[in-house]
């Protein structure tokens, strides 16, 4: 092995318009270590990705490959040098076998070129085995959740055996048990020589599986160094150039009146007679494992799902089913899961967005006030230190973090009496996920009850005063926020309970 | 990149280049007669694309339009022929259009079907049963009055009464896209309709509304085609659906939804029918007009694109420097 | 680990799950080929002509060339592009290779000519679409107008009479091995080739991904363009194809004859399951669907429906068609969730 990094940049720039998310960066990546890249949102972390994947080109720098300059025309040209790529959002193809998602381009043969399914399936079958993945090759990825997406995205960069391995963030969708499959995995990878990039906003993740970190904040370049030396708190500093307070700030709030009450509600098939109600100045956290049904019981209290059996009711009205417009107007409101398809309209501009749920509210007799459009959104950008160019900008271009905070920002417009937010931290720094934590205290504080999905479980204990836990679509636990630990909730979550 | 060379000025270029090319040329094209009249003869397709415009938004289309108007203009032929009173029977015709575009919108928000499949069926049923309604005769003789309302002016202006009425319509399109909550919501269920619905925008309802407009503006269109040309036919309007998605598309809205403006449409609407009539004028052939619009639906396209792609630094400069002077 | 950690969650049933989906998917040809049984059926049983030979290879010949039409034009739909430009290159086509023939061509070098010509209109798509990035709507109803100028144009009010076409090409058209007509075999041999690659060979797959996800498709490394651009020169050849194919069979053509078939070919594929929004489908789907809709009209006739009715029958089947295969998908999607938690 010689001693030249197996991929590297040197003195990286690239710009987007007016925006420069990379500014001389540098970076080296050996053959046997896992290096982690960490940074606020919008540090630049993507694009460098995207930029040793070659999907961007810089705008000045060199991608070095083993000590020599390369120039990626194109993703193929990475993948053929051996880099590997998980990008954050998940990239498959809906209509295709989870299989061939993962073998695309590469499929087996047999005589003549042909695809060798059988071989390909029992590839599959062979990588879902080391990740523990519970998932049939040969069923379509369409409607698959987000964390068996990022589980596909794992196992087709683990396929490819290659030299250079990165991965933007694959962990924000997974719980405890994916994640520690994948560090196992990753591990062994890294023994074989394998160099890893690691992207994850959860520190902890970061000291556990990575030998070196290297620094962004705003697109520049601020340290590389060991992580055996740092300390949280270090890492925080570099990251966001001051001191941090506490990452979980809840404060107690004056506990009201029922808000959102849920009866026996039932969908066949998803979930059963779950029954709960949260008051208003609560923040009530519901835990499980992925794919418990969790968000399904938030989209049917919603309304965009139907339900078949049970009952919603917020301040005492009763919902219909299947109606996010009366679930709206009756002071509801729902931050989903998948901000790329359900939480934002990607070719929209920022404001355009926040403004889609008070169409009613802007309006100026008949038509919308391009005014008030635009300061409902810029009062909510800087209360949610929303880091942007242009309110015009498209929401696209955001970081991926930023892009979490302009649906908040939508819906707190709303101003709503329940709030159900699903994974509100998922994808974001650390520095917002406090921000977050205390608007969501704040918002408690100020007589909104507010129900919180979250597969963080030190956020779910942090936050919450009352922990529901789901498991296989039952309700298995209520716990107090005393009564709640790791221990307790991770038994009902896994049905040990008795 | 797209403040700099926007698709629909592109085209609003091109529609002077070609005003003034006629005006230069011809001395009858710019006299305030022939172009009523170069309105007036596109006036259906013109109609239709405005309804057209805002499906498109919304990510749907309508391909059955051409044949709703063939019915609607049957309906007309054989209730005149029938005794009924015009007063009466315009009012069925636009209500049977309206029907064919809840059938439409029915097929599309209940059962999910893509609103391509759903209108090639239904342009082959409304066509047919145009033909059922009338068979292949053709009712004229029309009470003159009527037909004056859809060939003569608005008294002391050089404005076809079609023309004004497409003028009036565009108005309220023009708000309505624009200005309106629910134009905002079309552009959300065009670009991401899934959003849209988690916005509490109800999509359905909207989409169907759409459908139902469509189909009633198209059997109005019939109801004008067939008092202009004072004849009802089954197969009048033959075709005309790839005309209207053409003027559609040539004013710079995106089929895939959530692009396009009504100012662009409009322009691509006129500069179609003034080509037409540039070159009926010069007598030239049809076969060269249906050539010369293909060359300008694929140049209209191709140009901003080829700029693009020569020069996207510059481009790229320019559009961030208009962005700043832009921005409030 | 800030995350907390479980045992291994239990493998799901998905077994059980996987061999309905398989259903499904088969089911999507399956209920077009009972659809045309009870259709046939039907028929059949009320005027007993319809099966003879003569009629079954009627249909067979009305079929072949909408077939090889849909053939083509779901290798376009399956990259989510349209081929709107197809009806106008089979009119060119027949009217250019029949001018030819007619002043004396011969038969091969005619055959070539057509596909050539189709070829050149479906580069001229490919390249507009895939390298231009223009949308593919538009590119192809603009090329739709300009081929059908240039067809009026070199046409200019003439029309191709049989008598001065070569007997060798209408025995082409009209002619039959062992009773079975040529033009379907052409058809059916080019739709095995065309939907066995697609479906066995890694690049066949890469025009699905490509209209699962385009944007997917470039990060994986696909060549997008490039299949994208042989998708149309495909789609072009066979249309050409196709043109000298209806000149063989008609012997008598004027200028832009298949008029309005871009639609007609659309309905074909969209009724054969190849989903407009790309990714899904096969060809085999696409040509049952041209079979249905030209078994219909043949029905119609036969069944001495008022001729001014078939054409409303024709729509509502159409529509029929869609909607049954709708339900069924939903009512299967349904069981699926209930089984895949329950099974
Ligand atoms: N295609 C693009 N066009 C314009 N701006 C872009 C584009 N991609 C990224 N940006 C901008 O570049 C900056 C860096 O974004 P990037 O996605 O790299 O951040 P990140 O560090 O990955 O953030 P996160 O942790 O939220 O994922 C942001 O300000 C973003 O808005
Ligand atoms: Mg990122």
């Amino acid at each position: 092995m010689s001693d030249a990094p197996a991929l590297a940049l040197s003195n990286v720039s690239k710009s987007f318009g007016a925006v420069r998310a990379l500014r001389d960066v540098s970076l080296e990546l050996f053959a046997g270590e896992a290096h982690a890249l960490a940074g606020e949102n919008g540090a630049g972390k993507s694009t460098l990705v995207k930029t040793l994947a070659g999907v961007h080109r810089p705008d000045s720098g060199q991608v070095l490959l083993n000590g020599e300059p390369v120039v990626f025309a194109g993703p193929a040209d990475a993948q053929q040098a051996g880099v590997a790529v998980i990008y954050q959002e998940p990239t498959l193809f809906p209509d295709l076998s989870v299989a061939e998602n993962i073998f695309m381009g590469r499929q087996p043969r047999r005589s003549l070129g042909r695809i060798d399914r059988k071989a390909m399936h029992d590839a599959t079958r062979e990588l879902f085995g080391r990740l523990g993945v519970a998932l049939d090759p040969e069923q379509p990825s369409r409607g698959l959740s987000i964390a068996d997406q990022q589980l596909v995205e794992i196992a087709k960069a683990i396929s490819r055996d290659a030299r250079v391995l990165v991965m933007d963030e694959p962990t924000a969708a997974l719980s405890g048990n994916e994640v520690a499959r994948l560090f196992s995995v990753v591990e062994a990878l890294r023994e074989h020589g394998c160099a890893i990039l690691f992207i994850s906003h959860r520190l902890d993740e970061i000291f556990e599986l990575c030998q070196r970190v290297t620094t962004l904040r705003d697109g520049e370049w601020i340290a590389s160094e060991p992580v055996s030396g740092l300390t949280h708190d270090d890492l925080v500093r570099r990251m966001v150039g001051r001191e941090l307070g506490t990452l979980y700030p809840k404060q107690d709030a004056e506990v009201g009146e029922v808000a959102l009450q849920v009866e026996r509600l039932t969908r066949e098939g998803v979930f059963t007679d779950v029954s709960f109600e949260v008051r208003r100045g609560e923040i009530v956290a519901l835990a499980g494992l992925v794919g418990a049904g969790r968000s399904e019981v938030a989209r049917a209290i919603f309304g965009v799902d139907r339900w078949d059996a049970g009952a919603v009711s917020v301040d005492g009205v009763r919902l219909p089913a299947g109606s996010p417009t009366a679930a709206m107007g009756a002071g509801l409101a729902l931050v989903p899961e998948d901000r790329r398809q359900q939480g934002l309209v990607m070719e929209l501009s920022i404001e355009r967005n926040i403004g889609l749920t008070g169409l009613r509210d802007l309006r100026k007799g008949v038509t919308i006030s391009r005014k008030a459009e635009r300061d409902r959104a810029k009062d909510w950008a800087v209360r949610l230190r929303l880091k942007f160019a242009r309110l015009s900008d498209g929401v696209g271009v955001l970081s991926g973090g930023n892009q979490q905070k302009v649906v908040l920002a939508k819906w707190l417009a709303t101003g709503p009496s329940v709030l159900i937010v699903d994974e509100p931290t998922r994808g974001i720094d650390v520095g917002t996920k406090a921000e977050v934590h205390r608007l969501l205290s704040e918002l408690a504080g100020q007589g909104i009850a507010v129900l919180m999905i979250s597969s963080d479980l030190p956020e779910v204990l942090g936050m919450a005063d009352r922990v529901l836990v789901m498991h296989e679509g039952r309700l298995t636990a209520e716990l107090s926020r005393a009564e709640a630990t790791e221990e307790s909730v991770m038994t009902a979550a896994t049905g040990r309970a008795a | 990149m797209a403040k700099v060379l926007r698709w629909d000025v592109m085209v609003g270029v091109l529609l002077i280049v070609v005003f003034g090319y006629g005006s230069l040329t011809s001395p009858s094209f710019a006299t305030a007669g022939n172009l009523s009249f170069a309105l007036s003869d596109l006036g259906e397709i013109a109609l239709i694309a405005l309804a057209m415009t805002m499906l498109v938004v919304a990510a749907e289309v309508d391909l059955s339009v051409a044949s709703v108007l063939g019915l609607s203009s049957a309906l007309v032929g054989s209730l005149w022929d029938a005794g009924l009173a015009i007063e009466t029977i315009i009012p069925i015709a636009v209500l049977a259009g309206a029907l064919c575009g809840l059938v439409n919108g029915l097929l599309v928000t209940r059962l999910g079907l893509p609103s391509l499949a759903v209108t090639i069926g239904t342009l082959a049923l409304y066509r047919g049963l145009a033909y059922v309604v009338l068979g292949d005769r053709a009712v004229a003789q029309f009470p003159p009055q009527f037909v004056s309302l859809a060939v003569d002016d608005v008294p002391g202006t050089p404005i076809p009464y079609p023309v004004a009425l497409f003028v009036l319509l565009a108005a309220i399109v023009g708000v309505v896209l624009h200005a309106t909550g629910f134009g905002r919501s079309l552009y959300a269920i065009g670009a991401q309709e899934q959003a849209a619905f988690f916005a509490g925008i109800r999509v359905k309802r909207i989409k169907l509304l759409l459908f139902v407009v469509s189909g009633t503006v198209a059997a109005f269109a019939g109801v004008v085609f067939t008092l202009r040309y004072g004849s009802a036919r089954a197969d009048n309007g033959l075709g005309i659906e790839l005309a209207v998605i053409a003027a559609v598309l040539l004013g710079g809205v995106d089929f895939d939804g959530g692009k396009g403006t009504l100012g662009g449409v409009i322009a691509g609407v006129l500069l179609i029918g003034l080509l037409r009539n540039l070159l009926m004028l010069g007598d030239v052939s049809t076969e060269i007009q249906s050539i010369v619009t293909g060359l300008l639906l694929i140049v209209s396209v191709l140009t901003p694109r080829l700029v693009s792609l020569a020069k996207p630094a510059a481009l790229l400069r320019a559009t961030s420097r208009a962005n700043l002077k832009g921005s409030p | 680990m800030t995350t907390a950690t479980a045992p291994p969650e239990q493998v799901s049933p998905a077994r059980s799950a996987r061999n309905l989906v398989d259903l499904v998917f088969r089911a999507r040809e399956l209920s077009l080929v009972i659809a045309l049984a009870v259709l046939v059926g039907v028929t059949a049983g009320v005027n007993g002509n319809f099966l003879s030979s003569q009629g079954v290879q009627d249909i067979l010949l009305n079929t072949s060339i909408l077939a090889l039409l849909a053939v083509g034009q779901s290798m376009v739909v399956i990259t989510r592009n349209l081929d709107l430009s197809v009806g106008s290159v089979v009119g060119l086509v027949a009217f250019v290779t029949g001018d030819f023939l007619a002043s004396g061509g011969g038969i091969v070098p005619a055959v070539l000519l057509g596909i050539a010509i189709g070829a050149g209109c479906g580069l001229l798509n490919g390249l507009l679409v895939s390298f231009c990035r223009v949308p593919a709507l538009v590119v192809t109803l603009g090329t739709l107008y300009v081929i059908q100028g240039v067809d009026h144009y070199i046409a200019h009010g003439r029309q191709i009479n049989a008598v001065n076409l070569p007997p060798g090409l209408l025995s082409l058209g009209n002619g039959s091995v062992l009773g079975v007509p040529y033009l379907p075999l052409i058809t059916l041999v080019i739709m095995l080739a065309i939907g066995y690659y697609l479906r066995s060979y890694a690049s066949g797959r890469e025009y699905y991904a490509i209209g699962s996800s385009p944007e997917a498709a470039r990060l994986a490394g696909v060549p997008v363009r490039r299949r994208i651009l042989t998708a149309y020169l495909v789609s072009g050849c066979l249309a050409g194809l196709a043109g000298v194919l209806w000149l063989a069979r008609f012997g008598t053509v004027i200028a832009d004859s298949a008029h309005g078939w871009e639609l007609l070919v659309v309905s074909a594929v969209v009724v054969g399951g190849v989903a407009i929004t790309g990714g899904v489908g096969s060809v085999y789907g696409a040509a049952l669907g041209a079979l249905l809709l030209t078994t219909i009209g043949s029905a119609l006739v036969v069944l001495r429906v008022n001729s001014f009715w078939q054409q409303a029958i024709t729509g509502a089947l159409l529509l029929l068609a869609i909607s049954v295969d709708r339900v069924l998908a939903l009512r299967v999607a349904r069981l699926l969730r209930n089984r895949s938690r329950h099974g």
